[in-house]
């Protein structure tokens, strides 16, 4: 009765009292202790926090409270500062780290009275597709545990694909929340950059990181996004644009709606991916929306672009953890955090930076317009989020290209700061989830989230989960 | 040979905002206890980030206007990326290649022209204090000055003289004071100033190849002695044929010697970047206009009206006009002073003599002061005593009624007594020593 709960199925029993939140998050914290060993999809198990948030929130339903999360459980990704909570972006450089206060987004779930049962494994400080270069050891695919779960934000999507959670927070830099929720087969929300609040989000490229849910249905993914979106005071990079309510347009007719696809985008994908991808469009054609094929520059562009963009503003990011604070020194940074502070700091240098990140601002300038271009002809763009499924374990190690080749479809969009989603739209024939991307125009949240769920709605996809 | 000296000058002055520049900590943290003015911002915690102090940003561009800069209606912050301990993010905010204010100008009292390259807008670091605490030493850091508003000025290397730039920075100072930016005071490390200095031949035109700059100096006198410690030590090194080494020296007071800090080799390469958490900020003409229009009258106008409305000599003005608050009440007072046939130049006078506590007086009582001190008198104190003495013993009966409680009859013996004196004692003055007799 308890499997694959929704927020929504969640909801209904605790409010007809059918079961308490302390049952039902006593019920997710077993499954973990039962997975984990498995899986690794959590750096750090809140159990003793998670029982008294949830006997809080059993006070509060008691007494009639209405919030959106109450008593739910829920993941967040290890990038996010939870007050007492260790932190640690799954770096040893942070091993041990209590941070003083809340992120914005872990501040907003609290103050809906979800109920926080642990932070979940990444790539050391999201530097990564794989989540196998977590200093904490590899979280595997709950689909096949001797594959990767993809990455950076591959523990939370492995805890909802494991039904360890009701729910997870991840956060995109470029690929890290659709990535990995293709390859888990869960769906995976990157907002608009400055739509969701960085505060309090351990930074990565800070002019691309964005903080997203990844959730079981597209329905969750836009309730959760409600609570996410808007303002803050304590980040500049926040839009004050009017938040939405995203969940009003998800049933939306999309008869009049024009699908751009651009064929550079299947080009390098897999055989099972690109098929899987194409039947998608097929039925959201018979839905009554147009395909209209569209010229979109080679996304092996925008690597170049980011890798010189995120690498510098890594380099800056992660020289705060200087061997003074947070108790570990700089020996304890990975091969991978090594190399991007040594190729950001290379780029920034005096003379280098006209040729490098100059440019490399130059050419996301061109990117941008390249979209706006397109968005001038089509409503959404669809393609595969990854050109594979899921890759077996070891397959990052000894490639430090490897994000950039799983997140080549990926990159374009974060480079443009738009939103995207990822939706399951297949099994390949070796059993391993496939999914496809919805990219809109900047804040056209509420667009994509409804192409998506007519999608869900017509298909049985979102589904299948994992037999473990 | 002879040689030109060629002097610009970095100086930084903290702002005295309510808030600090990226946090909503407060800025007043002089003699606070150790880190107790910081939040997960100054101390650069993981996921914390910046939002600008929109306050901070006008008064730097205040300072800017008050400079005679343009304002840029674009503008951004950049990175400047270093180690120290003192510097929590392992960077500081700061602006680039598009400063809030640049291409300003001032005129020194001798009609010398000094260009202001630009006027920019960062934060404060953290303090280190290396101290001895068991027994072992150990470099303690306060963050309470981390993200404290810095301003920092830079000229063009137009000063010939450290009289120059003495009157430049002096000049600043109270521009940052009458903005009420800053209180610029040197001793709390308010303003801060580097010189960098170097020689060239005489008539000869650029730059000369080398420059030194003068770190640690936190008086204006210091400047003074640094720079010409400075120009006599570089002029030996030219007569000898050699140039001298581009450096980073510091003033060692106790030595009356600058001593090398860094050489160039040493010389960091900040890898400066736009900061991606804060986005551009664009302030539109009418903003700049508004911040223009709310400006005070500036030190080098006020001094200027000062010696022409009031004809008072320049000496005079310029003491009236060092601070803005003796100014005011110069003005004040000097205006009033019209109705009572007082001249400005008796107020400025009694300002400048007297040095009257003008936060507790009023301008209206500092011109009755002057009124009194006018009508009084020429009698000395001890030649008034001896006459009160004389008209006392003179009046025993009315000395007698003032005994017994008729107190009134003082006035009597005040009307003998400035009877006797012509009109030259002043009749308060008189009251009190004949109370003091009767006593």
């Amino acid at each position: 009765m308890l499997n694959n709960l929704t927020i929504a199925q969640a909801k209904k029993l605790l409010d007809q009292k059918k079961l308490s939140s302390s049952e039902l998050t006593k019920f997710y914290l077993d499954r973990i202790k039962k997975l984990e060993p498995k899986i690794s999809a959590f750096v750090t198990i809140t159990d003793k926090e998670a029982l008294k948030q949830a006997e809080k929130a059993d006070k509060l339903i008691s007494q009639g409270a209405k919030k959106l999360l109450l008593g739910i459980p829920i993941s967040i990704k290890d990038n996010f500062n939870t007050k007492g909570v260790q932190t640690t972006a799954s770096s040893k450089v942070l091993e041990g780290y209590i941070p003083p206060y809340d992120a914005t987004v872990v501040n907003l779930l609290k103050e809906e009275g979800a109920v926080i049962v642990g932070k979940t494994n990444m790539d050391a400080w999201a530097h990564g597709s794989s989540t196998e270069t977590s200093d904490f050891g590899s979280t595997k695919n709950p689909w096949n545990i001797k594959r990767l779960p993809g990455g950076s934000s591959g523990g939370s999507t492995a805890s909802v694909a494991a039904d360890e959670v009701v729910i997870s927070i991840g956060s995109e830099t470029a690929g890290s929340i659709r990535q990995p929720a293709a390859w888990c087969g869960v769906v995976g929300l990157k907002p608009t950059y400055g739509r969701v609040s960085r505060y309090g989000v351990i930074a990565m490229g800070s002019s691309l990181d964005s903080p997203g849910p990844i959730t079981k249905t597209v329905e969750e993914s836009a309730f959760v996004l409600n609570i996410l979106a808007g303002q803050d005071k304590f980040d500049a990079t926040t839009s004050p644009k009017n938040v939405e309510d995203y969940t009003k347009n998800l049933n939306q007719k999309i008869s009049d709606l024009k699908i751009g696809i651009s064929k550079r985008y299947f080009d390098q994908c897999e055989k099972d991916v690109k098929d899987s991808v194409m039947q998608a469009i097929k039925v959201l054609e018979k839905l009554g929306a147009k395909i209209i094929e569209i010229d979109l520059f080679d996304p092996q562009y925008a690597i170049a672009v980011y890798t010189i963009i995120q690498r510098a503003e890594v380099s800056s990011n992660l020289a705060r953890y200087d061997g003074i604070r947070y108790g570990n020194g700089r020996d304890k940074f990975g091969e991978e955090a090594k190399r991007r502070i040594m190729l950001g700091t290379y780029a920034l240098s005096a003379g280098y930076y006209d040729q490098y990140y100059n440019k490399a601002q130059k050419v996301r300038t061109l990117i941008i317009n390249d979209f706006k271009k397109a968005f001038s002809q089509v409503d959404v763009i669809i393609g595969p989020t990854s050109p594979s499924t899921a890759l077996p374990l070891g397959a990052s190690k000894g490639h430090p290209m490897f994000g950039e080749m799983a997140d080549v479809l990926v990159e374009p969009s974060s480079i443009a700061g738009l939103p995207g989603i990822n939706v399951p739209c297949g099994l390949s024939s070796e059993n391993l989830p496939i999914g496809m991307q919805i990219i809109g125009p900047q804040f056209s949240e509420s667009l994509i989230l409804n192409v998506a769920n007519q999608f869900e709605k017509n298909t049985d996809f979102h589904k299948a989960s994992p037999n473990i | 040979m002879k040689y030109t000296p060629v002097i610009g000058l970095e100086v930084h002055i903290e702002l005295y905002t309510k808030s600090k520049m990226f946090c909503s900590c407060s800025a007043d943290y002089f003699g606070k206890e150790p880190n107790t003015h910081t939040c997960p911002v100054c101390l650069g915690l993981p996921g914390a980030l910046p939002v600008p102090n929109k306050k901070a940003i006008e008064w730097c561009m205040a300072i800017g206007l008050a400079l005679n800069c343009e304002i840029s209606e674009f503008s951004k912050f950049d990175r400047k990326n270093y180690f120290y301990p003192d510097l929590p993010k392992g960077y500081q905010i700061s602006q680039y290649d598009q400063p809030f204010c640049k291409k300003g100008q001032v005129t020194l009292s001798s009609g010398k022209k000094i260009r202001i390259t630009r006027a920019h807008m960062e934060e404060d670091t953290a303090k280190l204090t290396h101290a001895k605490v068991d027994g072992k030493n150990v470099s303690l850091i306060d963050f309470n000055r981390s993200g404290i508003p810095l301003v920092e000025i830079v000229t063009e290397p137009d000063f010939e003289n450290a009289k120059d730039v003495v009157e430049y920075l002096k000049l600043l100072q109270q521009t940052a004071r009458y903005l009420g930016v800053s209180k610029a005071d040197m001793e709390k490390g308010d303003m801060r100033l580097e010189p960098n200095i170097s020689l060239k031949k005489e008539g000869s035109s650029g730059l000369p190849n080398y420059k030194v700059e003068v770190k640690n100096i936190n008086s204006f006198r210091f400047v003074e002695k640094a720079i010409n410690f400075e120009l006599e030590r570089q002029e030996k090194i030219l007569e000898e044929g050699e140039t001298p080494k581009q450096e980073t020296r510091g003033w060692n007071e106790s030595k009356q010697a600058t001593i090398s800090q860094r050489s160039k080799e040493e010389a960091h390469d900040y890898r400066y970047f736009p900061e991606p958490d804060i986005p551009p900020v664009r302030t539109g003409r009418d903003e700049i206009a508004e911040i223009k229009s709310t400006l005070p009258e500036l030190p080098q106008e006020r001094l200027k009206r000062f010696q022409t409305l009031y004809s008072l000599s320049s000496y005079d003005a310029e003491i009236l006009a060092r601070e803005k608050e003796t100014a005011d009440f110069f003005d004040q007072a000097a205006k009033d002073a019209k109705l009572h046939n007082v001249s400005p130049k008796q107020i400025a006078n009694f300002i400048i003599n007297k040095k009257p506590d003008i936060e507790k007086t009023l301008p209206a009582e500092l011109i009755q002061s002057v009124i009194s001190q006018k009508t009084s008198a020429t009698i000395s104190q001890s030649d008034l005593e001896e006459l009160v003495k004389e008209i006392l013993s003179e009046n025993p009966d009315i000395v007698a009624d003032y005994k017994k409680g008729k107190t009134n009859s003082i006035q009597v013996l005040i009307g003998k007594v400035m009877q006797k004196t012509k009109g030259q004692a002043n009749a308060s003055e008189v009251k009190t020593e004949l109370e003091n007799l009767l006593k």
